[in-house]
């Protein structure tokens, strides 16, 4: 008897414990929800940016925000890992379940209008283009990127460039050579090299968009950029004779690069080129700030960079923006971030740290590296062409589904179930 | 992704519901209360999921956009025609049968040397068990390393001429065409089985050492006795009274090596032609990179499906062995 009165003493005691645990988290809630309040003034800034140098350049914005508006607090929520990949997955799940960042990193192109924006998700903020008078300080090309419909939906803070090939200075100096201008060039300077026992080109494809970068250069170098882009709106067929030319070409690329290429990120795939194991490498302009900054390479001296072969005078673009979704609270306290964000002080304190050259077309070249003068100089003249592997082009079910693919056709080298598959995927694609 | 959890309270759970009946006393209402919070947060945090993730499988939610309108099997058949997802049914097939066989041969092995009484057993077995304390992702990544073709192992290998691609070959061994892939044993997995059987090894030393011990000395004595050699007396006596030992391993690293996804994530990613990848990474992609949900959805019941075909034998023989 007595074992069952202390057995229902413990569980009344739990019960209590339950309650009072129960009122007391009520009461934490109601704080949190007083917090959140407050917080509504909190401003929650979330993107991928967590590497050297692009924190730094995140940071410097915040500093220089903070300077202007010193009562609003700001929350750097970036989230690590996998070129964006995580933090997508984190955004996703937030925004579907109606709890959006205030502001939030996103690729200018596809990711954005086929995503967020098609979801019903974004605040245009033409108002805000109007009031700052953005209208022609950014490229139309760019403007065009982050629109849908006639509406703007996010503020471009930087640019990448995409169609670059890196090469090491030593090795083409000590084998008497020439940066190759076209694909005949390349398969020539490749050719010299691989007699000579080093590593024409590098590639780092654990990761599969790495490969998917480099062929996206192939199409564009091979299509120009009009057909380039009717790819992605359907207007072309992947069963073109011109995309089979671009697959040939890819295809002959890979007899050129390091056997490894599958144990290696891109930056692994850039310390080939570094140490002078491999002589060239594609990769977006972000390698020029691994170079410099992890690897203490001087441009120019170490590495030499041209535009990609057969890609003078075009321009892959990858545009890093920030909108404003809906639901936000405090939206007049987002607007005035996006200000500073598309401001040419935002712009200039942003980009020399990260290593990317403004969005807009009046910024400070003499902030910028010997690099980043000559970028800026070509991104005004140069045609813009949309990324495929950094989803600016498509939407993001279709650069995974061109990720494997590419995966897959790196080792079969098998053209034909390559192009259909793309020709499948792509009925995706409407427009 | 979804995990079978087999919690104590949902046994003894049961048991009330199998007796006859009998008036409820104040210790059933008594027990009945202590299980409820339990039974229910179970029933909805685990069950319920399993069954929503169900149902996000049938529908046509494959973008931002949720869509929940019927899709039938349409995710199911798509997956199973998938180049990539027969490549990883092929690569789960094969790791779950060299992981498990290496994990109970080498288990087994240990466990019988360590037990042969001699000086610092206790030191053994921790050196044997601590890689059971290290994460999948630090195991992976000190693996990757060790492994790389260029910087790795090799640097001892090369000058005996030996200069393996560990997980970049994407050699088939034994490969005939099967559906859209080429099914045998991708060399590249085998890498990731040593850094896995490495870490796993300990679990099972233990539980057959733990087995070990449970045998009475007196059938040793026995069949010593009757002449057996030591030879026969392990391999005819000893390693059949370990089987039940086995099928709890069995069970165990089943579940674990189906649902995969930490290792090879930070080991190897999905591998060139996909020869190191697996449903759980693919999963894991193609819903939270491709916005695939539905598909995504598809791939996780497919992996609870093929766990279940493990588990659930084991929960009705265990039920019937219980009562």
């Amino acid at each position: 008897m007595r074992k069952k009165a202390s057995a229902w003493l413990a569980l009344a005691l739990g019960i209590g414990m339950a309650l009072s645990g129960c009122s007391s988290s009520n009461s934490s809630s109601d704080n949190a929800k007083q917090g959140s309040q407050k917080a509504g003034e909190k401003l929650e800034i979330f993107s991928w940016w967590t590497g050297a140098g692009e924190e730094d350049g995140l940071k410097a914005l915040i500093k220089l925000f903070q300077e202007k508006y010193p009562d609003i607090e700001v929350e750097n929520a970036a989230v690590a890992g996998g070129a964006g990949t995580n933090a997508k997955a984190v955004l996703a799940s937030r925004m579907q379940g109606n709890d959006p960042p205030s502001t939030f990193q996103v690729h200018g192109g596809a990711e954005l209008n086929e995503g967020w924006v098609a979801a019903g998700k974004m605040e245009p903020l033409n108002d805000l283009y109007e009031k700052e008078g953005w209208m022609d300080k950014f490229p139309k090309a760019l403007i065009d990127m982050v629109s849908k419909d006639g509406n703007i939906y996010s503020v471009p803070v930087n640019i990448h460039r995409g169609n670059v090939l890196w090469y090491n200075k030593k090795i083409f100096a000590d084998n008497g050579l020439q940066p190759p201008k076209t694909f005949d060039e390349f398969f020539q300077v490749a050719d010299k090299l691989k007699a000579k026992g080093i590593t024409p080109l590098a590639l780092g494809d654990k990761e599969p968009w790495a490969a998917t970068h480099l062929f996206e250069n192939v199409l564009l170098g091979t299509l120009g950029t009009e057909n380039y882009k009717k790819l992605w709106t359907g207007e072309l067929s992947f069963n073109d004779p011109q995309v089979k030319q671009a697959v040939e070409t890819f295809k002959k690329m890979l007899n050129y690069i390091n056997e490894d290429h599958s144990s290696r990120n891109w930056q692994d795939a850039a310390q080939l080129v570094a140490e002078g194991k491999a002589a060239m490498y594609v990769m977006g302009d972000w390698v020029k700030g691994y170079f410099v900054n992890d690897l203490k390479l001087k441009v120019n001296e170490d590495f030499g960079y041209v535009p990609v072969p057969n890609t003078e005078g075009k321009f892959m673009v990858i545009t890093d923006t920030f909108g404003l979704p809906k639901g936000v609270k405090n939206p007049d306290d987002v607007k005035k971030f996006l200000a500073v964000l598309g401001s040419v002080e935002g712009q200039d304190a942003f980009n020399p740290l990260k290593g990317s050259i403004p969005a807009r077309i009046d910024a400070d070249p003499s902030k910028y590296d010997e690099y980043g003068k000559q970028t800026m100089q070509d991104f005004k003249t140069a045609e813009l062409a949309p990324s495929l592997a950094h989803g600016s082009a498509a939407p993001e079910g279709f650069v995974t589904k061109v990720n494997q693919a590419v995966n897959i056709f790196v080792t079969q080298k098998d053209v034909k179930t390559f192009i259909d598959t793309l020709a499948s995927a792509a009925t995706e694609l409407k427009k | 992704m979804e995990t079978v959890n087999i919690t104590p309270a949902e046994k003894t759970a049961a048991v009330p519901a199998v007796r006859k009946k009998r008036k409820w006393t104040a210790d059933h209402w008594l027990a009945a209360a202590f299980l409820a919070p339990s039974v229910i947060l179970i029933f909805l945090f685990v069950y319920g999921f399993i069954a929503w993730t169900g149902y996000v499988s049938l529908s046509n939610w494959n973008s931002l956009v949720p869509d929940w309108s019927f899709a039938g099997l349409k995710n199911y058949l798509y997956l199973f025609h998938d180049f990539r997802f027969q490549a990883d049914l092929r690569n789960t097939l094969v790791f779950t049968v060299l992981f498990i066989a290496a994990v109970i041969v080498l288990g087994q092995l240990l466990a019988i040397l360590l037990d042969q009484k001699l000086r610092g057993e206790s030191l053994f077995r921790n050196i044997f068990f601590f890689p059971m304390a290290l994460s999948f992702v630090v195991t992976g990544v000190v693996w990757q390393w060790l492994f790389n073709p260029s910087t790795g192992v090799n640097l001892f290998l090369k000058p005996l001429g030996l200069d393996s691609k560990w997980y970049t070959d994407t050699t088939i061994l034994g490969g005939f065409h099967w559906g859209k892939i080429e099914f045998g044993i991708p060399v590249a997995i085998i890498a990731v089985v040593v850094a896995a059987v490495w870490q796993m090894t300990g679990f099972a030393v233990a539980m057959y050492l733990a087995g070990l011990r449970a045998i009475p000395d007196e059938v040793r004595e026995a069949a010593r006795m009757d002449g057996a050699t030591e030879f026969q007396l392990y391999w005819k006596i000893i390693l059949p009274l370990l089987r039940p030992i086995t099928v709890s391993v069995i069970i165990i690293m089943a579940h674990i090596s189906l649902k995969i996804f930490d290792l090879i994530y930070a080991m190897t990613g999905p591998g060139a032609n996909f020869v190191t990848d697996v449903p759980g990474v693919y999963m894991f992609e193609t819903t939270f990179r491709g916005n695939y949900y539905a598909n995504g959805a598809a791939i996780a019941i497919v992996m609870l499906l093929s766990v279940a075909i493990f588990i659930v034998p084991y929960l009705i023989s265990s039920r019937k062995g219980g009562s």
